[in-house]
């Protein structure tokens, strides 16, 4: 919402400057996007008359000027072809800056001809890029005068970012309204809305049609014998003013009302109509050419103006290009509707059509200008066209838009946290439009037309503290109640952020990337029917993401592209299952792509291996509180995982966990070069830690030593390590404490379709120190336990 | 017999400990003076032939020389032993220029931290966290946050949809984090505090707005809550996370449709030569930054969060925690937030270690 200072003050009696208005307007709720005085960077240009222009003796194109600045003359030279003795032009001049060429003048000398200052061009000035020749002002134009009002820009615009709660505020008048409310000075007596009679009786009436449409009352006014031609040129500079072009006396006046009072207006070509115009709804597929020369088809949603079967006007939108007014108009017929906002919202949107009758129907025009607006409009076409108007014709009734609000004295207090006197409060909703009357502890505010906005008790608070100033409330620390805060966060919220930090301290990076990805993307990684986005922003991301990784290895690849191929990334967030709250998982996953180690003076480099994944997962497992120990694990993987490089950690029935190689297919499918290693931890089926108290077991330290044996099983290649440590643990609990491989092997002096593993087993004794028949009896059960279990056999 | 004159004995022997240039030699002095057939050895085997008061004389004599020799010898070894160290330890070196063994050691996204950082904060004025789901449904996106069907919002272009079978509701990619307040209210009674933070969608892609980011969103409901303590909790929060002990914040009254009054909240910035820095430059340096909106909450909004809004009443807020992150951090760009890019997480990101708390700084 666009104005100018001076429109203001056609509303409000008010001394305030600039400054003091904006700043206002900001603090009662009215922000101000932008102040463009395009007058304030020419403040040092200047009316003067050229007493003689003679041609420059070294220069051929150039002049020398004899300047009257009306404080003195200066030479100036000037390579204008229009410069000219006699001419009243614009000066600037030495030390001014020159907006539109960035230059600050300086006095010079130009072949050997001294200048001082400058007689400029617009573009010169900034204000346009004409570029021809210097400015040339009226005869009448004063000696002496700052430019600025001279040529009309000496009156600020001020842009206002409206909220869609103030349909008042689309209106210069509605504006000031709340600029007087507080305090920055008086609103004037509204005089145009006074009636205007008619001559004589409308040969158009309307109708509504009794089809649901968008229209509830309207009033229209027939002109005759109208002279349409270019509106005068205060109007004109006031629409230029604000970004709107001027078009002809009778449609100025339907925008300048528009702006002036928030009250649209539109005026059709009487001699193109019929003799009625009805509201109602389109057909649908109906055609319609807009004002603007665009052809647009209808819906029965919609309603419009119809001539008969044709559609003169999309209600509240915009007005048709066959029935609109031209130059040659005499007979004028003048539409002032009250329309459904959400309707004209819903139109306006699928047409795609902004306009300024849009925003101001769609956020709710004053009931009452239907009637007011009809005799505002019709005194100045009457002013400005000539002619003479009919008597108003109506169809449908105004809607009864009287309620009142109750405001109890105390409320300002207790809600707003601010102590307002009750005859201050008073004064400011009075000061609003609010009729208000107060009985003992309570006000009855009775709702002006124009704010259909206010419906309760809060909305008379906000009312009263915006204008009082929410800088007058004194902010309060809250009190938590106690000296110590309570936890902040769930042990489930705690376990989170542990292993998010555990997982950044094994090397990787956190990384939050979408929650979508593309449906072919997510497809490797689940199904995603009831994932899709109906709306998404590109095919690429039109899906929720089943799992994290997808995301991770693409950003892998993204590193890899840009040079950076050895990088560990993970993602604590949500992964999908279906659409429903509980179908969001909670994952921490992790990916390595390229090399786990890097190549090093010490050593070869290493590429990330599926161990390293599984590395990860029990690091967020444990960090997660699992019990690490206890986790079973199994082949069983989903698709995205190499079939023969990958595992899951099961706790009973629950996944906890995969780890592994990503399958080489999909890294193709994600056009990812390969190797690379993930894991996906699902936090949400993690067994809640059950800490009754903080307190640990009892530590027992035995004072005997430990005692460790070495052995070499020769077993089947198939054989899991796993099975193995699990039955050398198992062969003597009470004095197996822990079983470590430390061996691999296969080849070389090993037998083809077997391979050698190597495990120290620690044996703490409790009670004494173990005899060395002891130590040989625990080794045979060792032995025999793997032996049964796997067929290893001790290696000689 | 006469007992033996020991002082030329002892001297020759002490000669003989100082002379000795290595262990091996040392050893050899030791033996010739103290061995089984050393001469201090011999020397007290002669203590026999002697009588009463002279063997006493002469032993006690013979054993002080022997502790001398002794002693002699011991620091003899101990000098040899610490140069051989040392002519050991010469001609050991490391090139202390060379690089370590490369020990891993990752960092945490900005947006997590902050994260972590709102709620120490929050924490310490009695807020807990709440959570709900990114995907949810038009009832708690929309209606109960009294955003009527019609408003813009609600529209293709703002807001995700999932699609839906025909006749099914569509559900909603949660465009802020308000949902979370009706799911608390319907789910806790009053007193009410929480911070929610978590994803938010909307349907926007350009040099600032990503489809996807983040929010945090305040909500308190009790019986006395009024918008002075809406101040006092966004001031004591925004001097706190950008720890700026004088930063100036203003109100400014705004429209949402989730709260009556609303406001939107401002904090002081500089712009000067282009850069944006956060902090209180002085009286009449009149540049402000908006940071979020705020505002008592609506006596519809309780309703339909199923609280009582004769009595109860509460105020709410909600901020971008990505912007504050970009604010507060010098970040200077919103996109690169979500591109993995392992040169930004390492620049930007966070070592696991640094656990906010407000108690220790942050």
């Amino acid at each position: 919402m666009k104005f100018t200072l001076s429109w203001l003050k056609d509303h409000l009696e008010t001394e305030a400057s600039v400054d003091e208005i904006v700043e206002t307007l900001i603090r009662i709720g009215l922000e101000v996007d932008t102040v463009d005085d395009p007058g304030a960077k020419l403040a040092a240009f200047t009316v003067a008359h050229v007493v003689a222009a003679e041609k420059h003796p070294d220069a051929d194109r150039l002049q020398v000027c004899t300047v009257d600045t009306g404080d003195g003359q200066v030479q100036v030279v000037c390579g204008a072809p229009n410069a000219r003795t006699g001419m009243k032009g614009v000066f600037a001049p030495s030390g001014t800056y020159v907006p539109g060429i960035e230059l600050m003048l300086k006095k010079t000398k130009i072949r050997g001809v001294e200048s001082n200052g400058m007689l400029v061009s617009e573009r010169e000035t900034g204000l346009s890029d004409e570029h021809e020749g210097i400015i040339e002002l009226p005869e009448d134009a004063p000696l002496g005068a700052p430019i600025a009002g001279v040529l009309g820009i000496d009156d600020p615009v001020i842009d206002i970012e409206l909220t869609p709660n103030r349909p008042d505020c689309t209106g210069v008048r509605g504006i000031a309204r709340d600029l007087a409310a507080a305090g920055l000075g008086m609103l004037k007596p509204f005089d145009s809305a006074a009636p205007v009679e008619g001559t004589y009786d409308s040969p158009v009436a309307w109708a509504i049609a009794d089809d649901d449409n968008a229209c509830s009352y309207v009033v229209g006014r027939h002109f005759r014998s109208v002279t349409n031609g270019p509106s005068p040129k205060w109007v004109q500079d006031r629409l230029r003013a604000i970004g709107l072009r001027p078009i002809s006396a009778l449609v100025d006046v339907t925008n300048y009302v528009s702006i002036d009072l928030g009250r649209p207006l539109h005026v059709f070509d009487a001699a193109k109509i019929g003799d009625t115009l009805t509201m109602r709804r389109a057909r649908d597929g109906e055609d319609f050419t807009a004002l603007v020369e665009r052809e647009y088809t209808l819906d029965g949603e919609m309603t419009i103006i119809g001539d008969g079967a044709t559609a003169e006007a999309v209600a509240g939108v915009m007005g048709g290009l066959d029935s609109s007014c031209t130059e040659d108009t005499t007979d004028v017929f003048l539409e002032v509707a009250l329309f459904d906002p959400i309707s004209v919202a819903t139109t306006g949107r699928k047409l795609q059509i902004e306009s300024d009758a849009r925003y101001r129907f769609e956020r709710g025009v004053d009931p009452e200008s239907a009637d007011w607006g009809a005799d505002v409009a019709a005194r100045m076409i009457l002013e400005l066209c000539g002619g003479e108007t009919s008597k108003p014709v109506t169809a449908g009734a105004m809607p009864d838009w009287r309620r009142s609000v109750e405001l109890s004295t105390d409320r300002v207090a207790t809600l707003g946290g601010v102590e307002v006197a009750v005859d201050r409060q008073i004064a400011i909703l009075d000061g609003l439009g609010f009729e208000t009357t107060q009985v003992g502890e309570a006000i009855t505010a009775a709702v002006p037309p124009w704010r259909p906005d206010v419906h309760g008790e809060p909305d008379l608070v906000e009312e009263i503290t915006r204008i009082h100033g929410f800088d007058e409330v004194a902010p309060v620390s809250l009190d938590r109640g106690a000296a110590l805060p309570p936890q902040a966060i769930t042990p489930s919220q705690r376990r989170t952020s542990l292993v998010r930090r555990v997982l950044a301290a094994q090397g990787l990076d956190e990384a939050v990337t979408w929650s979508f990805m593309g449906r072919a993307h997510a497809e490797l990684f689940g199904d995603v029917d009831a994932l899709m986005l109906a709306n998404p922003i590109s095919s690429e991301l039109d899906a929720m993401r089943p799992s994290i990784l997808g995301n991770l290895l693409l950003g892998a690849g993204r590193n890899a592209d840009r040079g950076f191929a050895d990088v560990g990334l993970f993602e604590l967030g949500p992964a999908y299952r279906d659409a429903s709250p509980d179908g969001q998982l909670l994952v921490a996953a992790g990916i390595r792509h390229g090399n786990a180690v890097p190549a090093h003076w010490s050593g070869k480099a290493r590429a990330a291996d599926a161990l390293d994944a599984k590395a990860d997962a029990l690091a967020a497992l444990e960090a997660g509180g699992a019990p690490v120990a206890n986790l079973q694990i199994d082949r069983d993987t989903p698709a995205w995982y190499h079939p023969g490089r990958s595992g899951g950690l099961r706790l009973g029935k629950n996944v906890l966990a995969w780890f592994g190689e990503i399958h080489p297919g999909v890294l193709r499918r994600l056009d990812v070069r390969g190797p690379a290693v993930g894991f996906e931890v699902f936090l949400d089926v993690l067994p809640d830690r059950k800490e009754k108290s903080a307190a640990r077991p009892p530590l027992h330290l035995l004072a005997l030593q430990p005692v460790r044996r070495d052995f070499a099983f020769m077993v089947d290649a198939d054989v899991e390590a796993g099975a193995v440590l699990r039955a050398a643990r198992g062969a003597e609990k009470e004095l197996v404490s822990s079983v470590d491989l430390f061996d691999v092997y296969e080849g070389k002096n090993i037998e083809d379709g077997k391979k050698s593993l190597a495990i120290q087993v620690t044996l703490q004794p409790v009670e004494a120190t173990l005899t060395d028949e002891e130590i040989d009896a625990v080794a045979k059960k060792i032995v025999a336990a793997v032996e049964k279990a796997t067929g290893g056999t001790l290696r000689g | 017999m006469t007992a033996p004159d020991v002082s030329e004995l002892q001297d020759s022997l002490l000669a003989e400990v100082a002379a000795a240039d290595s262990i091996d030699v040392l050893e050899a002095v030791r033996v010739s003076a103290l061995g089984k057939k050393g001469r201090i050895t011999e020397q007290m085997k002669g203590l026999g032939q002697l009588d009463g008061d002279a063997r006493k004389e002469a032993g006690q004599a013979l054993n002080r020389v022997k502790d001398a020799v002794a002693d002699a010898i011991a620091a003899r070894q101990a000098d040899l032993e610490s140069s051989a160290l040392e002519a050991r330890l010469a001609h050991e070196t490391v090139d202390v220029t060379l690089t370590p063994r490369p020990r891993a050691g990752g960092h945490l996204h900005p947006v997590s931290q902050v994260t972590e950082e709102c709620i120490a904060i929050f924490g310490e004025m009695g807020f807990t966290v709440a959570e709900g789901p990114d995907i949810e449904d038009d009832f708690h996106n929309f209606t109960a946050l009294n955003i009527p069907p019609e408003h813009p919002a609600r529209q293709m272009h703002d807001t995700f949809y999932l699609e839906a079978a025909d006749g099914e509701p569509q559900p909603v990619l949660r465009t802020h984090t308000s949902p979370v307040q009706i799911r608390t209210m319907e789910t806790s009674k009053p007193p009410i505090r929480v911070i929610a933070p978590g994803r938010t969608y909307r349907s926007d892609s350009d040099a600032t707005h990503t489809p996807m980011f983040h929010q945090i969103e305040a909500l308190v409901v009790d019986e006395t809550t009024h918008m002075g303590h809406l101040k006092g909790c966004i001031i004591d929060f925004c001097r706190a996370f950008f720890d700026i002990p004088d930063l100036p914040v203003r109100f400014r009254p705004s429209h949402f449709p989730f709260t009556e009054p609303s406001m939107e909240v401002d904090i002081g910035c500089s712009r000067e030569g282009g850069e944006l820095r956060i902090g209180n430059f002085g009286e009449g340096a009149d540049n402000w930054l908006e940071i979020m909106g705020s505002g008592m909450v609506h006596p519809k909004v309780l309703e339909y969060g199923g609280i009582d809004s004769s009595k109860y009443q509460g105020f709410a807020f909600g901020m971008g925690i990505d912007r504050i992150a970009m604010l507060k951090y010098g970040i200077p760009d919103l996109r690169t937030f979500f591109d993995a890019d392992i040169r930004w997480l390492k620049h930007y990101g966070f070592v696991p270690l640094a656990v906010p708390s407000m108690v220790r700084g942050m």
